[in-house]
């Protein structure tokens, strides 16, 4: 007999096993999810999920594909979140201090209550980088946030209305496209293609019977 | 956590073993063994797990099962009760599926002054797009070349994929990179601004580019957020059930449905787009997946409806080094990048049993044999895997390695209480990728005039193996080809009549095959819900 376990799912109570994940859980329940699923691997946050173990006062953000069930866990998963995301263009935006605070203001009202850092089911240090995106360190608040699935759990938390997500992908575009350093053997093989410097040597492959192919790639010399 | 002692008493080998296993270096196999082992292990190679097509333009042609009861299904449209007179949208260009490929086909037709709208039947971005972990290559190292990726990409399949799409996947590759860098992706790079570039498996320059294992999330958030950026409008929680035509046969746009409201409503496009991924959560062969949770092949089905030819339908990408244990992530992905690293599989009695960075049918190949010939897995009660072992990557790297390179895959076993850092893992082969596909011309337009597709539901880009990291590499470069081409294909497209004739022929073809069924296609979402009773 498997090991079972009483959760209550959107509040209503189930008998599951143990060893389910929570959106296992919901399957295992009879639900047929088209929200609250996506990737089923931790990477999409379509699956934010709120729950608290019943007689305790700390409220709990996860990913219902990432997190095994537990005895008397209330669970919520959220079918959407009301994230602002501000418009730019990436073209014409600078990685200056002042672009926050023109896209995303909110951030000067963060209260330091540390619930996004708290409710973040990546386990990320979420207030670290709002603070990092308030001092204009972009590439620093990149590289805290940077593994942010957006599921925007963060956001459900905040007295102060940030939509932290938002706020990080902006700070990854600016450190990606402007703060990194620029690429040279990648522009220079970008010019060689245009000015057509392989294609003579393409074109000669693609002439090749399969054999000629077949002696070519066996006995090609492979980088250490 | 381990607590199987079975599994203790392994590891213990593993451990011993390791810095020995660690120095040695595995002998690649001969064309010969490679060509053998397909043959023996391969799932591929199952004939019994195909069935042949009865109708449509692949006739006579064999693809797997679940495919073939989808290809051979009912439509979910009564084709008289659909109204295509007033439709709800009427757009340049349609792009079906929110995944990297759609993604930034929208933009390219956006940039080409398209009126472009995407429709994804969950959010832009839940796709596979999203957890590709690796990488994307692209020959932008003074060692490497174009024409050397060319040979790399063409012998990973087999010398089964089309010329002309192989020469657009490598020549345009830089520029794809260049392309990602200027919208913001952030690349791994070195404090002068030269990639930092490893092997995959088949590779013989290090051209795998990454964002840490966040590679295709990295990517797929920045696209999502130009789109939005863009106002390209996105139509989400709404699936494509049929292809709507003209009655000049070309594509006209397509019916759409509601996921959650069931409402059905009508798209008429100068062009359409097909994006929509894979098929993983078809569980060919009863195997687990680490695609998403739409991957259910709705493009091929809606495609080959709609009279559009299908190109390795049978191939599929079993990844060799999915999660076999614990239960909990069954399947998921590990990505390649832990062995290019340099772990390294190792059996039950700690012994290294090939080289790890054979392509990937190769080494998919190589565990099932070690697991189901020689009987040298390790079981984990639900099944059998063997050793990746992850600390072997710190001992040739150094500490640290695995939270800089590969936290994703740190986070993920972590929370089964597995630190790879210091234990190794159980992986067997899991469903990863559709290498067949819909038959494109190197424009991308299927044999359908004016239905284009790009991505993973292409066919023909990686012949009967995809090389790691040439999938994010397709999905941007095919993606961005499918949106130069309708943005100027559109303008000079007159549209007549709308109609759904085909979709009554298809039921006819069907019916004088004297195929009956009780399934309809596309379909959309796999079935999980366990039925009481």
């Amino acid at each position: 007999m498997e090991n079972m376990v009483n959760v209550f799912l959107m509040g209503k109570k189930y008998e599951v096993p143990s060893n389910l994940t929570i959106m296992k859980a919901y399957e295992y329940a009879g639900y047929e999810l088209v929200r609250g699923c996506g990737c089923r691997n931790g990477f999409c946050g379509a699956c934010a999920t709120i729950y608290r173990i019943k007689g305790e006062s700390e409220l709990h953000g996860c990913l219902a594909c990432q997190t095994k069930v537990m005895d008397n866990m209330y669970v919520a998963t959220l079918p959407f979140f009301p994230l602002e995301k501000k418009i730019y263009n990436i073209e014409e935006i600078k990685p200056t201090e002042q672009v926050m605070m023109q896209l995303y203001p909110e951030i000067y009202s963060c209260i330091g209550c540390n619930a996004c850092t708290k409710a973040c089911t990546q386990k990320l240090n979420v207030m670290q980088y709002i603070a990092y995106a308030q001092r204009g360190e972009y590439a620093k608040c990149a590289d805290e946030s940077f593994d942010c699935v957006m599921c925007g759990v963060c956001s459900s938390r905040c007295p102060a209305g940030i939509s932290h997500p938002q706020v990080a992908m902006l700070a990854r575009r600016l450190n990606g496209k402007y703060i990194q350093p620029k690429t040279q053997h990648l522009e220079d093989r970008v010019k060689e293609i245009y000015n057509g410097d392989f294609k003579a040597a393409l074109d000669d492959l693609m002439a090749k019977s399969d054999e000629e192919m077949q002696e070519l790639y066996n006995n090609r010399e492979i980088e250490k | 956590m381990y607590t199987n002692e079975e599994m203790i008493a392994s590891i213990k080998k593993v451990e011993a073993n390791r810095a020995a296993n660690a120095a040695y270096e595995p002998v690649r196999m001969t064309a010969q063994e490679k060509d053998d082992i397909l043959k023996t292990y391969h799932p591929d190679y199952i004939e019994s797990e195909f069935s042949t097509l009865k109708i449509g333009p692949n006739k006579g042609e064999k693809v797997p099962h679940e495919l073939a009861a989808l290809l051979q299904a009912n439509s979910r449209i009564d084709p008289s009760k659909i109204d295509l007179e007033h439709p709800a949208y009427d757009v340049d260009v349609l792009v079906i599926g929110g995944g990297g490929a759609g993604s930034s086909a929208a933009i390219e037709a956006h940039n080409g002054g398209a009126n472009v709208m995407i429709v994804t039947k969950l959010r832009i971005g839940d796709a596979n797009t999203m957890m590709a972990e690796g990488g994307i290559q692209a020959a932008d190292k003074p060692n490497d070349s174009p024409a050397i990726h060319y040979v790399d990409a063409y012998g990973g399949g087999h010398f089964k994929a089309k010329h002309e799409l192989v020469y657009k996947l490598v020549n345009e590759a830089p520029d794809a990179i260049k392309w990602l860098n200027e919208l913001g992706v952030e690349f791994d790079k070195t404090e002068d601004g030269t990639m930092v570039t490893t092997h995959g498996g088949g590779t013989s320059r290090k051209r795998m580019h990454a964002c840490k294992d966040y590679s295709g999330a990295e990517i797929m958030r920045t696209l999502r957020d130009e789109v939005l950026n863009r106002g390209i409008p996105v139509v989400d929680f709404t699936a494509a059930i049929e292809i709507i035509k003209d009655d000049e046969g070309k594509a006209a746009g397509a019916v759409l449905m509601n996921m959650e409201t069931k409402e059905i409503m009508v798209a008429r496009a100068k062009t359409v787009v097909i994006a929509t991924g894979g098929a993983g959560r078809l569980h060919y062969q009863g195997f687990p997946t680490s695609n998403h949770y739409g991957a259910t092949a709705d493009g091929l089905v809606l495609a080959y409806r709609a009279g559009a030819k299908l190109l390795y339908a049978d191939s599929l990408q079993y990844h060799p080094t999915g999660a076999a244990f614990p239960e909990q992530i069954f399947g998921a992905l590990v990505t390649e990048k832990v062995r290019s690293l340099g772990a390294k599989l190792v059996n039950v009695d700690g012994e290294v049993f090939m080289h790890p960075l054979e392509t990937r049918d190769i080494c998919a190949s190589g565990i099932i044999r070690e697991c189901k010939a020689r009987h040298k897995g390790i079981s984990t009660g639900d099944g059998e895997g063997v050793w990746l072992d992850t600390p072997m990557i710190e001992l040739k790297n150094g500490e640290g390695t695995i939270e800089k390179r590969i936290p994703a895959m740190l986070r993920m076993f972590m929370e089964y209480g597995i630190d790879i850092r210091k234990e190794p893992i159980i992986v067997y082969p899991t469903l990863h990728y559709q290498n067949g596909g819909i038959d494109i011309t190197d424009d991308g337009m299927s044999g359908v005039e004016n239905l284009y597709v790009a991505g993973e539901a292409v066919g023909g880009i990686h012949g009967r193996n995809r090389l790691m990291g040439n999938s994010l590499l397709d999905v941007i470069v095919f993606g961005r080809n499918a949106g130069k081409s309708v943005a100027a294909k559109y303008k000079e497209v007159k549209l007549g009549k709308l109609t759904l004739d085909h979709v009554n022929s298809f039921a006819k073809e069907m019916a004088d095959a004297g195929i009956s069924t009780d399934a309809v296609s596309p379909k959309l979402l796999p079935d999980y819900a366990r039925k009481a009773n």
